[in-house]
């Protein structure tokens, strides 16, 4: 009845082609079908923003799209970031400014961060905090999550 | 956490929509838009659809008009297109103020305007701004169109006039005087919670008075309405502290408020008061 339908995913790049069941998450399609696995699952309800990834240029939760969804859309994870070895400035940033700890979130506020960041360069200051409430961490306590993505927004903008 | 299978369908037309609707309805056949109210329902099996009508590839569903008089916004417009004013005036200023207070970024680049009111969460921010400003629904199926006012549209919890086949195609929302007056507050434990109650208030100003007075209620009853008590309390008076305080006492009296595992009714109707009297505040 939900027999698996052949899609082929876009990320960073690359093409992946994969058979999925409709249900297929897009995270889980990323992870486990195209081995991708620097996107973390959270919640799995949209929650915990562990997950976002950016699909056509929009910062979304891959846990509330369905796979087949994302069929011929540009998707980009955490592995797109790096252009070789030269880190985004986001990653930078927050490596300087001890934007994590234990790291599991970091992923998702990454594409998030960089995702917004793309789409409103001049974003301010109070929008940014509105922003960055969108996804859960357990370690940092944020504030050096708003440092690290303030000054990544000053060296993106330059 | 993984939902229950289902079929997907994707029609490219709303008639080819409209029709596949109408032949799965019956089987626990969905619409499936944004997905941010459904698909973490499904996540969590409450809901199993066995079919879904994925209506992201259905063309003439994208618009955002304004014919002078009404602001149409089609079934596929995303909470994050009102981030800017969408109209010029006081009502397209309202829109962008509410959708911030809308779930968090990544949602609102997916959910859809027209999604939630058929979702119809009690909590629900645009239901709030449809019930207070008397929108109308444009319900469509293979039967036919159908208009529905906002007032007769929320039936409760989760449950609309929306009959199976139907699908909420389009709303309309009024246009707002050039001189309206508006303010709006939500309470909510944390960032992008559901509101535990929220208001939104317009007004216009006669000679110093208020006039043409709306007080909406969300998240307090099982739909958001407007409170007539509050409103009698605003009109023909200057707004300021004495007649604030009097109609957001009249809300708290007027509601039937829910309770739940986090908060008792007494609690809730607290709540009613405080924001509507901030709504009121922030209309100055």
């Amino acid at each position: 009845m939900t027999e698996k339908s052949t899609i082929t995913l876009t990320i960073n790049g690359h093409d992946h082609a994969i058979a999925v069941e409709p249900r297929r998450t897009l995270v889980d399609a990323i992870r486990e079908d195209c081995g991708q696995t620097g996107t973390h699952i959270g919640c799995e309800h949209g929650i915990c923003g562990a997950c976002t990834v950016i699909v056509d240029g929009e910062p979304v939760r891959s846990c509330l799209m369905f796979a087949v969804q994302a069929e011929g859309k540009a998707i980009r994870t955490v592995e797109g970031l790096a252009a070789g070895d030269t880190l985004h400035p986001m990653q930078q940033a927050f490596i300087d400014h001890h934007g994590l700890q234990c790291g599991f979130c970091t992923p998702g506020f990454l594409m998030l961060a960089v995702g917004v960041l793309e789409r409103e360069p001049d974003i301010s200051d109070d929008d940014l905090i509105d922003v960055l409430s969108s996804n859960l961490c357990r370690c940092t306590g944020y504030q050096n999550i708003i440092k690290a993505v303030r000054a990544a927004a000053a060296e993106m903008r330059k | 956490m993984k939902p229950a299978a289902f079929i997907r369908h994707v029609p490219k037309t709303l008639d080819e929509a409209l029709k596949v609707l109408s032949d799965v309805a019956p089987d626990d056949g969905r619409v499936l838009a944004g997905g941010q109210s459904l698909v973490p329902i499904m996540a969590f099996r409450l809901a199993k659809p066995a079919h879904l009508v994925d209506i992201n590839e259905v063309e003439g569903l994208q618009h955002i008009a304004c014919d002078g008089k009404t602001l149409s916004i089609g079934a596929r417009v995303r909470h994050a297109a009102f981030h800017k004013p969408v109209v010029d005036g006081p009502l397209g200023a309202l829109l962008s103020y509410v959708a911030r207070h809308i779930a968090h970024y990544p949602i609102r680049m997916r959910g859809t305007f027209c999604g939630s009111l058929a979702h119809a969460d009690p909590s629900s921010e645009w239901c709030l701004v449809s019930a207070t400003l008397g929108a109308t629904m444009v319900v469509k199926s293979t039967r036919g169109e159908r208009r529905i006012a906002a007032a007769d549209f929320f039936e409760g919890i989760m449950s609309t006039a929306l009959a199976e086949d139907e699908l909420l195609a389009e709303v309309r929302l009024p246009l707002l005087a050039a001189d309206t007056k508006f303010g709006f507050y939500e309470f909510s434990r944390r960032a992008g919670d559901f509101a535990m109650a929220s208001s939104l208030v317009t007004y216009r100003l006669a000679g110093g008075k208020i006039a043409d007075a709306r007080v909406g209620v969300g998240g307090a009853e099982p739909s958001p309405r407007r409170i007539a008590e509050a409103e009698a309390a605003l009109n023909g008076n200057a707004p300021g502290e004495d007649h604030f305080r009097a109609a957001a006492a009249a809300a708290a009296d007027a509601v039937e408020p829910l309770e739940d595992h986090q908060t008792t009714g007494e609690y809730r109707r607290d709540l009613v008061r405080a924001v509507v009297h901030r709504a009121l505040e922030h209309s100055i």
